[in-house]
């Protein structure tokens, strides 16, 4: 993962470093601090052994000190600022713990070492030498990473300026919901790591817990404005590549933007705790250059119609178990567990369960309260079940229900139709 | 005096059995029974902490339910906090404190004794619904993190969120008598001639942490309570569904929040510069520019506490504000940081383990606080936030500096509490295993977090798992390594080699005057203070 284009790999610019850090482009080791000179033979090598480590290594063509690969001017902004504010740190604790050090194997009691005495400065040079550090800091805070900073910020802030599109983001437990606005489409996006595979019952994918069934599909270079809320708690969406970080927070919308200047799979999770899903909500953004994108679009659109079609028809027994089937093992599963056993205390069974094998509508065809299609299409509030009519389709929604139905050992032997769905919303 | 000396004899074997700890309101009885709570939940938290690795060594869910794994490292958190570092703190204190301002006891010995025995049920009340689970009662302990500011979560959750509040309430109520105490103490009960800026530096670190307490406890205390109402009581301070501002409850929690972590920090910073001075045979370095780095760190750490919630979506002024204000932190700790180079500078040194531990505690430190210096800048910190950089960086700071600062605390003044000097040898390996495993643990965690790798999670992607490998190994053995310590300290209150009054060469202050151990009561009469 190379930062290419980024010009603090380049040899020159290790040296214009050294030189800003130390005031000397000599070889880097304990030669750039005057006084460690006349210590013990192996100082030297020590102090070039660490300074090795924190001060070089970063420099090096991607290193682990390095973010993911950037892709926007946000991310790049951040992994220079990283970069740059890492190696000035470690170029501080490195003079710092030099003279530590050099103290500790200096002035030892069994080598002679009489303590000496000391008095608050008193001339100009000693008072000179006692505020420069702060003067130091304060000049890295507020002017070297500090002015670079604001402009970073108020970049990353910005929005609206010239935003081409906008993508809605809503968060729920735990899964995202994506939305375009402007073409009217919708989709709801989870993990496609299997149970299986996260309780170590079949073999790990390359992508394990960061795949998703339906990833967010955006054009390249172009200003995409992302709004963020939630349905429930907080959560954040966070992509490394795009070096943004937003939290989703319920009843209020937030935003940023990614420019995402290079196509390619990214991906990214959850970064806020949620609850027991946390870890199971990957984000998967797939870029592509804009004429795909609108293939896409347009083929989206296309499916669009054909899921309120088939809303509109009517679906055999046998279609909706195997709809409900890949549905709950999608959706479901994460809390009512695999069968259906739920777990204790924390989320309810479904096999066996009252509700699941109680009536779900009265005899005039409405919604009976509480029952198990209200609870499926309107969540319990104050719960992780959620509102599912929000985040499925009509024919979602009827296959869950009739699968839910009729597995697990529950036996009631009814099914419910897209169209009943449709027409209770 | 006769009544003292009478009872030096008596000090190992009170006639009163079990009750002496229980009504004591003696201030060397209560520094120990804090000293040895803090201890004693240091390895609780430690312990769930090695479940937490363990489900972490490996990708995939082995041995936890992500739920289980929520609960076990908000316990962990909670416990270290509040149960470990804030209470061997407040021990410290309780102990040190009437000995180093020649006073003969804390000024409310009562409340002392009240402050203290709220503890063990505090931490009994949080510990309950986590047990309660195992017999199929409530969904288990509170597992939203120690901050628990993810508000809706807080509301959906089950009863163990409700002991936690309650467990808030009695730790509150605790800590704020004990800061009460080390205020009216301090101030009134200095032996003449010790004037404040004669104080040695650990009370001055204690007297500023006390007001930071007083502050902001009520806070904490206040955002706790709104919750609760908005659980049980139809308020909707926090309930974005009925116009709340769930942002509302991460403020408050923060404001609380941030001064918590120099309440945890500033006694071990009161405390290195004794260790450094004691074994590098010179008086204290820069004596006055740390008392005001102390404050002006005490002041800046009110005022920027929204650092935590960068990626919440604050106005950008907001961002820019807490940013630089954030960043001024860094001028005062380096000015710390600087006296404790000067501390050491010039001196004739020695290496006992509580010098080991204090200088160990200044490298692991100085690295919290420089990446410390890097956190606040918004740009970075859209990707540092709640990831593992984030937990790398405060267990440098925690850890490398609070734990290692008490450890510090506990091996020099050990020999003056027992009479007894430890195991020197163990006490080095000691203090080189935690060393070497410390950095094992936390220095792979500082890359996975660059990575991408978020926090709380239960289980990671692939790409985590080479950092997490090492990092767990080395958190079993920096684990295991802690229990030598136990070991050594046991070792040393049953017996070994008497230690002098001085206890140490270099050591200087008016606990050292007085024998090890010392008696029950002492500065009946005041020590004039030159």
């Amino acid at each position: 993962m190379k930062l290419t284009g980024a010009a603090i790999h380049d040899e020159s610019a290790i040296q214009k470093w050294l030189i800003r850090l130390f005031g000397c482009n000599k070889r880097h080791g304990a030669g750039s601090i005057r006084e460690t000179r006349p210590v013990k033979k192996q100082l030297p090598l020590w102090f070039g052994i660490v300074f090795f480590l924190l001060v070089f290594e970063p420099a090096c063509a991607k290193s682990i000190w390095d973010f993911q690969e950037p892709v926007t001017p946000v991310a790049r902004d951040s992994i220079t600022a990283s970069v740059d504010f890492l190696r000035i740190i470690m170029g501080i604790y490195a003079v710092v713990f030099a003279v530590f050090a050099y103290s500790i194997f200096k002035h030892r009691k069994n080598s002679g070492a009489q303590p000496g005495t000391f008095t608050g400065p008193r001339t100009r040079w000693q008072w000179a030498l006692a505020i420069s550090p702060f003067l130091l800091l304060i000049y890295i805070d507020y002017i070297w990473m500090g002015i670079p900073a604001f402009h970073a910020i108020s970049r990353m802030e910005d929005t609206r300026t010239a935003s081409e599109m906008v993508v809605k983001v809503t968060a729920s437990q735990w899964k995202w919901q994506y939305e375009y606005p402007e073409e009217g489409i919708r989709f709801v996006s989870t993990i496609a790591t299997t149970q299986d595979q996260i309780h170590n019952k079949a073999a790990k994918g390359e992508h394990y817990l960061q795949e998703v069934d339906n990833p967010l599909i955006l054009p390249t270079n172009k200003k995409v404005r992302i709004l963020l809320t939630s349905t429930d708690v907080i959560h954040s969406w966070w992509v490394p590549s795009f070096g943004v970080k937003r939290d989703a927070v319920p009843g209020y919308l937030r935003e940023m933007w990614v420019n995402i200047e290079k196509p390619g799979t990214y991906r990214g999770q959850c970064a806020q705790l949620c609850g027991d899903g946390h870890a199971f909500m990957p984000i998967v953004v797939e870029a592509v250059a804009e004429p795909q994108f609108r293939e896409w679009v347009a083929q989206k659109k296309a499916e669009g119609s054909a899921a309120s079609a088939a809303a509109g028809k009517v679906w055999s027994r046998e279609e909706l178990m195997a709809k409900g089937d890949e549905i709950y093992n999608r959706v479901c599963i994460t809390c009512h567990q695999a069968g259906g056993k739920g777990l204790p205390g924390t989320f309810p069974a479904l096999a066996g369960s009252k509700l699941v094998n109680g009536p779900f509508l009265d005899k005039d065809g409405r919604l009976i309260k509480d029952g198990h299609l209200d609870r499926v299409m309107n969540g319990k509030p104050g719960t992780a079940m959620q509102a599912f009519k929000d985040t499925l389709s009509d024919a979602e929604i009827a296959a869950i229900v009739t699968y839910e139905r009729n597995s697990f050992g529950n036996h009631m032997g009814d099914m419910v139709q897209p169209s009943q769905v449709k027409a209770l919303r | 005096m006769t009544e003292a000396i009478a009872d030096v004899a008596h000090d190992h074997r009170p006639p009163a059995g079990i009750m002496r700890w229980l009504t004591t309101t003696n201030h060397k009885d209560l520094g120990i029974l804090y000293m040895s709570f803090g201890g004693l939940m240091f390895f609780i938290g430690g312990a769930f902490i090695m479940a937490v690795r363990a489900e972490l060594l490996l990708p995939g869910l082995q041995l936890l339910s992500p739920g289980m794994y929520n609960q076990l490292f908000t316990l962990h958190a909670l416990i270290m906090v509040f149960g470990a570092i804030m209470p061997f703190a407040t021990g410290l204190n309780n102990y040190l404190i009437p000995l180093m301002i020649g006073a003969p006891d804390m000024a409310l010995p009562r409340v002392n004794n009240w402050g203290f025995w709220i503890l063990p049920f505090a931490a009994i009340l949080l510990l309950i619904p986590f047990f309660l689970q195992f017999s199929g009662t409530g969904s288990g302990a509170t597992g939203l993190g120690w901050m628990m500011h993810n508000t809706s979560l807080d509301l959906q959750s089950g009863i163990g969120i409700d002991f936690a509040i309650f467990t808030i309430h009695l730790l509150g109520i605790s800590s704020l008598t004990g800061a009460i105490n080390v205020v009216v103490t301090v101030l009134n009960m200095r032996a003449p001639g010790m004037t404040l800026m004669k104080m040695p530096l650990f009370v001055w670190a204690w007297l500023i942490t006390a007001f930071m307490l007083i502050l902001v406890i009520p806070v904490f205390s206040a955002a706790a309570t709104m919750l609760l109402t908005d659980r049980h009581f139809g308020t909707h301070f926090f309930d974005a569904a009925n116009g709340g501002d769930p942002i509302l409850l991460q403020h408050l929690i923060w404001f609380f929040g941030h001064p918590e972590v120099y309440i945890v920090l500033l006694p071990a910073w009161g405390l290195i510069p004794h260790i450094l001075a004691t074994f590098s045979r010179k008086p204290v370095f820069g004596y006055r520019a740390q008392v005001y780095a102390l404050w002006a760190i005490c002041f800046l750490s009110f005022i920027v506490w929204s650092h935590h919630m960068l990626t919440s979506g604050l106005p950008l002024a907001a961002e820019v504000y807490f940013m630089y204000s954030t960043m001024a932190i860094s001028v005062p700790t380096s000015v710390l940081v600087f006296c404790w180079l000067g501390a050491i500078w010039r001196g004739a040194m020695t290496f006992e383990t509580p010098m080991l531990f204090a200088l160990g505690f200044v490298a692991h430190f100085g690295m919290g606080a420089l990446t410390g210096m890097i956190l606040p800048d918004v740009a970075v910190n859209a990707q540092y936030h709640n990831s593992y950089v984030i937990v790398s960086h405060f267990h440098y700071t925690f850890f490398g500096g609070g734990i290692f600062g008490m450890m510090a605390a506990v091996y020099y003044w050990l020999p003056k509490f027992t009479g007894h000097m430890f195991d020197e040898k163990l006490g080095r390996l000691h203090f080189w295993l935690t060393t070497i495993f410390f950095n094992m643990t936390f220095i792979p965690q500082w890359f996975a977090g660059l990575d991408g790798m978020p926090r709380h999670i239960a289980d990671f992607a692939l790409r985590f798992s080479t950092m997490n490998l090492v990092s767990s190994v080395g958190a079993f053995l920096l684990g295991l390594s802690q229990l030598l310590m136990v070991y050594i300290v046991v070792k040393c209150v049953r017996g070994g080699p008497k230690a002098t009054g001085q206890v140490w060469e270099g050591a200087q202050g008016l606990e050292f005057t007085l024998p090890s151990p010392p008696p029950r009561h002492t500065f009946e009469t005041p020590p004039e203070v030159k």
